[in-house]
């Protein structure tokens, strides 16, 4: 009893609650979702919502298992934990499973693994690790690099799975190099390059290459502080001149077609709803049908009859959305964002640099799982395959977040005794 | 970081409310994605008989629908072999579905049979677009009465501008009964909202059935005919070309209504029905055509007996009034027949004397309190026309011809105005421009049977229940002729059965029957054989009229015994007169070897 009382001691209870709250919710709209009237026990281990009830009991039991273990193992195995991930990344290439096109599983007898989903602590962990270790001066370029790679390590070897959406949830940690004293302009230089991305790909190489023409010409002509850089300003023109070369060069040559079209169908240059356009488009109709106060739960025809694809994982967002409306959707939304200020709260009454910046890693790999998963299902952004945390059906995805969060919430209670 | 945070949740709860809220057309497309509208179609009317016998019932035959707009990624291949077509058909019949609508069903391939029907519902959830509709066929138990009946087939393009009840590929009546009452056979559609899910599988009723609504089925129909008769008469008819016409004189009830030649009419039910149809209209015999009702012939002796009551009716005779008769050298009209000369009325119809109804005839025309011939003339046609004759009954009979009865317009027309009992004296022995159909000979028969009047035959007695008569067929008709004169006649008639009467082979040993022979001339070939008769004597049950075509003799041969055999079976339920019906049944007058 003692022992309980002391693990249980000075944790976070707003944290745990929200926790709970997601992982609930998330519960009964995988029930909604795939709701089977011939085996309707919500306890069903032949369906996936009974499923889902032993994932979050298991996850139950890890929540113990990780408030029970010493801080310490945490950071001093940091960069164990890190490399035996990579070599599991390494072995999924090998030996995986390969499961609609992605090689992303490994097969342990009946029990199927996504080591992607475990390789996102266990990077934040090393990353949390490197960058409180040292006197760490993020305008050093070696350091920014060493940084880089210990991110994109792993995200390179899930990217070679073909998980493109679990690779891309790693540039989420450039949050993390930011409010460790990385330079914002690399920020503003990132949304600047996704802006001419976008832009080149709207209207095209030639337009754009007259347009930043035309506008580094009015530069040298208005500003005098220009004028004297010409070199520096030609050297940009060149640059940039290049970039839309090459952004024209990758979208038609290195993507794939899918993805092609996805991003076409965003940006409205293809209307297409049978098939690229199908999934956002049945995901916009099961959430705008629901209106104010939903349909109703277990009402919902567009999720219940499969009309949207994925609906218990990735789309699972439009099962809240038609069965309980904007009510139901404000309050998803509501829910995840009281949760993610409240871990940058938290991260930031940290004593030490580590629990924080690991507190901030967690914000923004659950940020960025919820900004995309949400803006896909809403049509503000292409579909890329990542689940929504806590919500989403799938045991890895879901012990993967709660070891995440947990971790930081362990990391949290003990920030007390830390002297 | 934290105002990165609200200002992402802010840009989403605006999107979310935009969709969710404001914008409308997300719930419209979720409700046109999962709500199918299924049209429930009911089950046709049954066809009984007079009896209770169902002589038309209903089968279930499923249809393949298409709805052009929603075939997607079609396996063509595939599907060519699952319904077993070749491909160049599956082009044509997508084509015209597709020119008819693209967005509502039609029929793609009609009436598959339940055997193959299973294995096509199995894959069919692989082909978007296509569904199966659940229809009813007929089907035929006695396998007769096909002309009177009718047909139901796929609507045509007519139909469905007509009447928006119909959609492309409903079935509707074609001919006969089922044509004449389509709408109260066809009953009422009904509709259900059932919804569906991403691969088209029913998945429930749309709130519970609140929308729907049940489909109507159709009226039963009670016919007068008798299904055993019927399909008796087309027995007996095999091999002969012509018609049978019986009718209950009490009520006008069609007994049964035979042309021959016949057709199974299961023939054109199902997927052959066009091959069918064609050979049915290509046939050289016309069996399409319904003779009994379409073939108007001049009834020769079997109309002696209306100029005779018509005299009566005139006083321009007795019963008792004699004529002469030479035989062969007979003026102006010849007598073929052999037998004592001079005689009545009763003896003359017995022996069906040309010279005695040529004076008849011709005394009725000039009868002098009618004040000329022409005067005679008309109370002459108005009286023939009285017995239904030179007009249609307009009953529920399809494609009926109205024969021809000449008028005095016709006559001063055709002869200038100059013409006399001579110049007509065929109409006298029921030939020249005399038309009349079998259907109108049997009515004329009933009249004689009732004594003074008859009830319009038709086929339908009752609508929905055997009790719901239909009551504008329960009008009586009168005739022209006053009732007492009758007896004689019906007494000559009774005598013609009899031993030295012309058509001994109508007679039966326990009922008095009472009937007349007539030969047709006919230029085109070999006579045609009549007989009329009416049975039992005292309370008629059956008046028949038979017409043989070109049985090239007189209609004591062949018609004679064909109207007694149908009295016997319709009388007695059963026919023991064996050697009677079997040198029928063995007669073959189409190609006679």
């Amino acid at each position: 009893m003692r022992e309980k009382n002391s693990i249980l001691k000075n944790v976070d209870w707003w944290l745990v609650g929200l926790y709970f709250a997601l992982a609930f919710m998330g519960w009964m709209s995988v029930y909604a979702a795939v709701y089977n009237p011939e085996h309707s026990s919500i306890f069903d281990m032949g369906e996936r919502y009974g499923k889902q009830a032993l994932w979050i009991g298991t996850s139950v039991i890890l929540i113990f298992i990780i408030l029970m273990i010493d801080m310490k193992f945490f950071t001093s195995f940091a960069y164990v934990i890190y490399g035996a991930t990579l070599l599991l990344l390494v072995a999924v290439l090998v030996m995986g499973k390969e499961v609609a096109g992605s090689k992303s599983w490994i097969q342990l007898g009946s029990f199927a693994l996504q080591p992607a989903e475990f390789a996102k602590f266990a990077s934040n962990l090393a990353l949390a690790k490197y960058l409180s270790s040292v006197q760490i001066n993020l305008k050093d370029v070696k350091q920014i690099i060493r940084a880089g790679i210990i991110i994109f390590a792993p995200a390179g070897l899930i990217f070679l799975q073909n998980d493109t959406g679990s690779a891309l949830v790693y540039f989420a940690f450039i949050l993390v190099l930011y409010r460790e004293g990385f330079s914002g302009n690399f920020l503003i230089l990132g949304l600047l390059l996704a802006l001419l991305f976008v832009l080149t790909l709207l209207v095209g190489k030639i337009t754009m290459l007259i347009a930043v023409a035309v506008i580094a010409i009015l530069l040298f002509l208005l500003m005098k502080k220009v004028r004297k850089n010409i070199l520096s300003l030609l050297a940009i023109l060149v640059l940039v001149g290049g970039f839309i070369f090459s952004i024209d060069y990758a979208f038609e040559n290195i993507l794939q077609p899918h993805q092609k079209t996805r991003i076409e169908v965003l940006l409205g240059k293809k209307t297409d709803y049978r098939g690229a356009g199908y999934n956002v488009h049945q995901s916009l109709i099961a959430i705008g049908s629901g209106g104010a106060t939903g349909k109703g739960f277990l009402q919902g025809t567009q999720t219940k009859y499969n009309f949207v694809p994925e609906q218990s994982t990735d789309f699972i967002f439009c099962t809240v959305g038609e069965e309980w409306g904007f009510m139901g959707t404000a309050t998803v939304v509501m829910l995840f964002m009281f949760l993610l200020i409240r871990i940058i709260i938290v991260a930031e009454r940290q004593r030490s640099s580590f629990s924080r910046i690991y507190g901030y890693g967690v914000a923004s790999i659950l940020f960025f799982h919820f900004s995309i998963n949400i803006a896909m299902t809403i049509g503000l952004a292409p579909v890329i395959g990542i689940p929504l945390p806590f919500f989403s059906y799938g045991g890895s995805s879901l012990w993967s977040f709660t070891v995440l969060l947990f971790i930081f919430i362990k990391m949290d209670s003990y920030r007390l005794e830390l002297l | 970081m934290i105002g990165i945070i609200s200002l992402l949740g802010l840009i989403f709860l605006t999107r979310l409310f935009y969709v969710q809220i404001i914008e409308e057309e997300y719930a419209l497309s979720a409700d046109n994605n999962v709500i199918r509208k299924n049209t429930i179609y009911p089950a046709r009317g049954i066809i009984f008989d007079r009896n209770g016998r169902i002589m038309v019932a209903n089968n279930a035959a499923y249809d393949l629908m298409v709805i052009p707009r929603q075939v997607k990624n079609l396996d063509t291949t595939r599907l060519c072999s699952l319904l077993q077509i070749p491909r160049e058909e599956f082009e044509r019949r997508m084509t015209k579905a597709k020119n008819y609508s693209r967005y509502k069903a039609s029929l793609f391939l009609g009436q598959i049979p339940k055997e193959e029907f299973s294995y096509v519902q199995e894959t069919l959830y692989e082909f978007s677009g296509f569904y199966v509709q659940e229809r009813t066929l007929r089907r035929y138990p006695y396998q007769s009465g096909a002309l009177n009946l009718g047909d139901i087939g796929e609507v045509n393009r007519k139909d469905l501008e007509k009447d928006r009840f119909y959609r492309s590929g409903d079935y509707i009546g074609k001919s006969g009964i089922e044509k004449f009452y389509e709408k109260e056979l066809r009953g009422e559609k009904g509709v259900e909202y059932v919804m569906v899910d991403v691969l088209n599988r029913k998945k429930g009723k749309y709130k519970e059935g609140r929308f729907d609504t049940l489909a109507v089925n159709g009226k039963s129909l009670y016919t007068s005919l008798d299904a055993e008769l019927q399909l008796y008469g087309e027995l007996l008819m095999k091999n002969k070309l012509g018609s049978i016409v019986a009718i209950e004189p009490a009520t006008g009830e069609i007994l049964s209504l035979v042309s021959s030649p016949s057709y199974d009419p299961s023939i054109l039910v199902g997927r052959n029905r066009g091959k069918n149809f064609n050979l049915l209209v290509n046939d050289t015999l016309k069996p399409l055509y319904n003779r009994a009702l379409m073939a108007a012939y001049p009834p020769g002796s079997t109309f002696k007996m209306l100029n005779a009551l018509i005299a009566l009716d005139e006083d321009v005779l007795t019963i008792n009034t004699e004529f002469s008769c030479s035989g062969t050298v007979s003026k102006p009209i010849k007598c073929s027949h052999n037998h004592i000369t001079p005689l009545g009325m009763i003896y003359g119809i017995q022996q069906s004397c040309n010279p005695y109804f040529w004076n008849t005839f011709r005394n009725t025309l000039n009868n002098p309190n009618a004040g000329g011939v022409k005067k005679g003339f008309e109370n002459w046609s108005r009286k023939v026309r009285s017995f239904g004759l030179g007009s249609k009954f307009k009953t529920d009979l399809m494609y009926e011809k109205p024969g021809m009865v000449p008028t005095v317009e016709y006559y001063d027309k055709v002869y200038r105005g100059v013409w006399n009992a001579l110049t007509v004296r065929s109409l006298s022995i029921g030939q020249g421009e005399l038309l009349i159909t079998p259907l109108q000979l049997a009515n004329l028969t009933a009249a004689i049977a009732n004594r003074g009047f008859y009830y319009k035959p038709h086929l339908v007695k009752s609508i929905g229940q055997p009790e719901n008569i239909i009551s504008k067929y329960n009008e009586k008709q009168m005739v022209e002729i006053k009732e007492e004169h009758f007896a004689p006649i019906i007494e000559g008639m009774r005598r013609v059965v009899q031993v030295g009467g012309t058509a001994r082979r109508g007679a039966m040993d326990s009922v008095i029957v009472c009937g007349k022979t007539g030969t047709v001339q006919n230029p085109h070939g070999d006579d045609h054989s009549i007989f009329i008769a009416f049975a039992p004597m005292d309370d008629p049950k059956i008046a028949i009229a038979v017409v043989v075509e070109n049985a090239g003799d007189f209609g004591g041969t062949w018609a004679a015994p064909i109207a007694s055999l149908m009295m016997e079976k319709y009388l007695h339920r059963a026919v023991i007169r064996k050697e009677k019906e079997k040198r029928i049944l063995e007669a073959d007058l189409i190609s006679p070897d």
